[in-house]
């Protein structure tokens, strides 16, 4: 077996190597802070002299997402990568590709809002990228990485399943998973899938019509509402067996905790250390660390909600995804929020503190 | 000769390109989209490609082309077809791959992605239909709209104080390094038709000869918008619309033409 490929590299360097080796058929990017190099490193790269991957520096976030939209429609493994004002700008090409049911994946390294904000990290799109963003009754696959190591592996783990369902797929990190260097295990290479194998697993891609088959049309458009509405409960019942199969999750020291914190992404970093320094005081913390944002893992929230006295919802924003935990728990527990804004990012004792004067001496 | 012997296939001088389908238009009577929709579908077959081209519709009248000529087809969002383009020509490079876009679509709110997708020398090949007017959504003003043309949303007429000046989109392409081959044409009458048809066939040879990108602009007409009969609109578009938009190529750097021998 060969050995372990161990480098120490950004989390934006990582989504490019882990392109590159996951047999990304094209990259699609405009610059934007804080995530200007995952480009960057494609450029330094080279992927098309080696794998064929194709990369592009687009004239913007809306035609970077058209790209992708246009690679995924030819049955193509595509993707782009920006911060949260491109990521706003991409929100009608995401919606399409919901409709007209094409792959691909979008990784929004996110940075305060709202508008053009500011360049530190945030996790204030969390709204966006949970309910759809762009018009329609839609919903995109979202993994929330917390770490470079699954900056890397999340790549493969959203273009395997936005091709299982055909349906968008988004990485949501922030500024500081995408700027942090860490240790990391390179995911191995798997080549581009060739032509008879897109041929094979996308019948429904638009790559030049084989005579033996009616014409591959790939549109979100239906003016017959009644079909239209049709289209929609299709798309529905997909994401209900989404819903039911692919909702992934991490549970720290949850078994024996009386208090229990949610956070996803950097905040779930800081979370370990919160659970440490409050386990230390003798309170018993536990921490669940949602993998997948939508789907939410709500079963399981609402499993450890019957068992624990409270739940500090702890975000890096104003209060987004603890409203998907009040829904989950329904009012059977107490739920509280802590977080920042604007790009600043909360210390541990901040939350600790947070999580007494919400929960415990309320 | 009897109406049997007429029918024989050695008589045949003409017939429907097999890629047009039997679907009915939702084109109106007198729309140049039909025509140019035909050529399309001549051209594609007298070049072999029905297995390998993959066609972008707009937003506009034609975002339903896929109805109706039986290629591969995706529908992009309004003004992004060229984005669209560009990644599947650069993912399938020995596909046909064009888009075919309407004025609104292409001129104003797809400025952007028009113009890079041109100037980084894609090799696409764009069909712009230019009527002038806003026809799916019922006869807005265009970027093309010309000076005093009235239209719902300038029903007093085009004037430049209140809505700037119709674009020429045509010239701008014909001054890009990326574009190979820059063209205006027509379908108004025979002798348009078949210059039109020569034009489209020679955008789409570019495409696979990797020449870079080509611009195939119609002027068409939109009768309905235009609130003319089929006739009196093409007498319209021959009187106004070749003024501002005179027929014929703009750039060609792919020719070798007797003057560059």
């Amino acid at each position: 077996m060969a050995e372990k490929e161990v480098v120490l590299m950004k989390g934006n360097e990582a989504v490019a190597h882990a392109a590159i080796r996951c047999g990304c058929d094209g990259y699609f990017g405009y610059p934007i802070t804080p995530q200007s190099e995952v480009l960057e490193t494609l450029a330094l790269e080279k992927p098309w002299e080696t794998t064929g991957m194709v990369v592009v520096q687009a004239e913007s976030e809306l035609a970077s997402i058209n790209m992708v939209y246009g690679g995924g429609a030819a049955g193509k493994r595509c993707m782009t990568s920006s911060s949260s004002p491109g990521v706003a700008l991409m929100q009608e090409g995401i919606a399409y590709m919901a409709g007209a049911e094409i792959p691909g994946l979008i990784v929004n390294v996110q940075r305060g809002g709202p508008g053009l904000g500011s360049i530190q990290p945030s996790q204030s799109d969390y709204f966006q990228a949970t309910r759809g963003g762009g018009n329609g009754d839609y919903n995109v696959i979202v993994l929330a990485p917390a770490s470079v190591q699954e900056m890397a592996d999340f790549v493969d783990l959203a273009f395997e399943l936005s091709f299982k369902y055909r349906n968008p797929a988004m990485i949501l990190s922030d500024g500081v998973i995408g700027q942090m260097m860490e240790k990391l295990v390179l995911p191995p290479f798997k080549p581009r899938r060739t032509e008879e194998q897109i041929q094979e697993e996308c019948p429904w891609a638009t790559m030049g019509r084989k005579k033996e088959r009616r014409p591959n049309i790939l549109t979100s458009l239906e003016l017959d509402c009644g079909k239209m509405e049709q289209k929609n409960l299709h798309l529905q019942a997909k994401y209900e067996e989404i819903r039911e199969k692919e909702v992934r999750f991490e549970n720290v020291l949850c078994e024996d905790a009386e208090y229990l914190i949610v956070a996803f992404g950097s905040a779930a970093r800081i979370g370990l250390k919160v659970i440490e320094m409050c386990r230390a005081e003798g309170i018993k913390v536990g921490l669940l660390r949602p993998v997948t944002l939508w789907p939410f893992p709500a079963g399981e929230i609402a499993r450890l909600g019957r068992r624990v006295k409270g739940i500090l919802s702890f975000e890096i924003n104003a209060g987004q995804m603890v409203e998907d935990i009040r829904l989950a728990t329904d009012g059977q527990v107490p739920v509280a929020h802590y977080g920042r804004m604007g790009g600043v990012v909360p210390a541990p004792d901040e939350v600790v503190r947070a999580l007494k004067e919400k929960l415990i001496q309320s | 000769m009897t109406e049997e012997e007429i029918m024989r296939p050695e008589n045949l001088v003409y017939k429907k390109p097999a890629l047009l389908n039997d679907n009915p238009m939702h084109y109106c009577p007198g729309c140049s989209h039909g025509v140019v929709h035909k050529l399309v579908a001549e051209i594609i077959e007298e070049m072999g490609m029905e297995e390998k081209t993959v066609a972008i519709s707009p937003v506009g009248c034609a975002v339903f082309a896929y109805n109706y000529i039986d290629v591969d087809w995706v529908e992009a969002a309004h003004g992004r077809a060229p984005a669209v383009a560009t990644a599947i020509k650069r993912l399938w490079p020995d596909r046909l791959v064009f888009t075919y876009q309407g004025d609104g679509d292409l001129a104003c709110i797809g400025t952007a992605e028009s113009i890079h997708a041109l100037n980084r020398g894609e090799h696409i090949a764009i069909i712009f239909i230019n009527n002038a007017i806003y026809g799916m959504t019922g006869g807005q003003m265009a970027p093309t709209t010309l000076m005093g043309m009235k239209t719902s949303t300038c029903p007093y007429g085009r004037v430049a104080d209140l809505h700037g000046y119709p674009l020429k989109f045509t010239e701008i392409a014909a001054t890009l390094e990326g574009t190979c081959y820059v063209t205006r044409q027509s379908v108004h009458n025979v002798a348009a038709i078949r210059k039109a048809k020569k034009a489209i066939r020679k955008a789409f040879e570019n495409s696979m000869a990797g020449k870079g990108a080509s611009l195939v602009e119609i002027v068409s007409t939109c009768n309905a918008g235009w609130k003319l009969s089929p006739e009196k609109a093409n007498q319209w578009m021959e009187e106004h619309m070749f003024k501002f938009y005179p027929l014929g190529d703009l750039k060609d750097t792919t020719a070798i033409t007797e003057d560059s021998l």
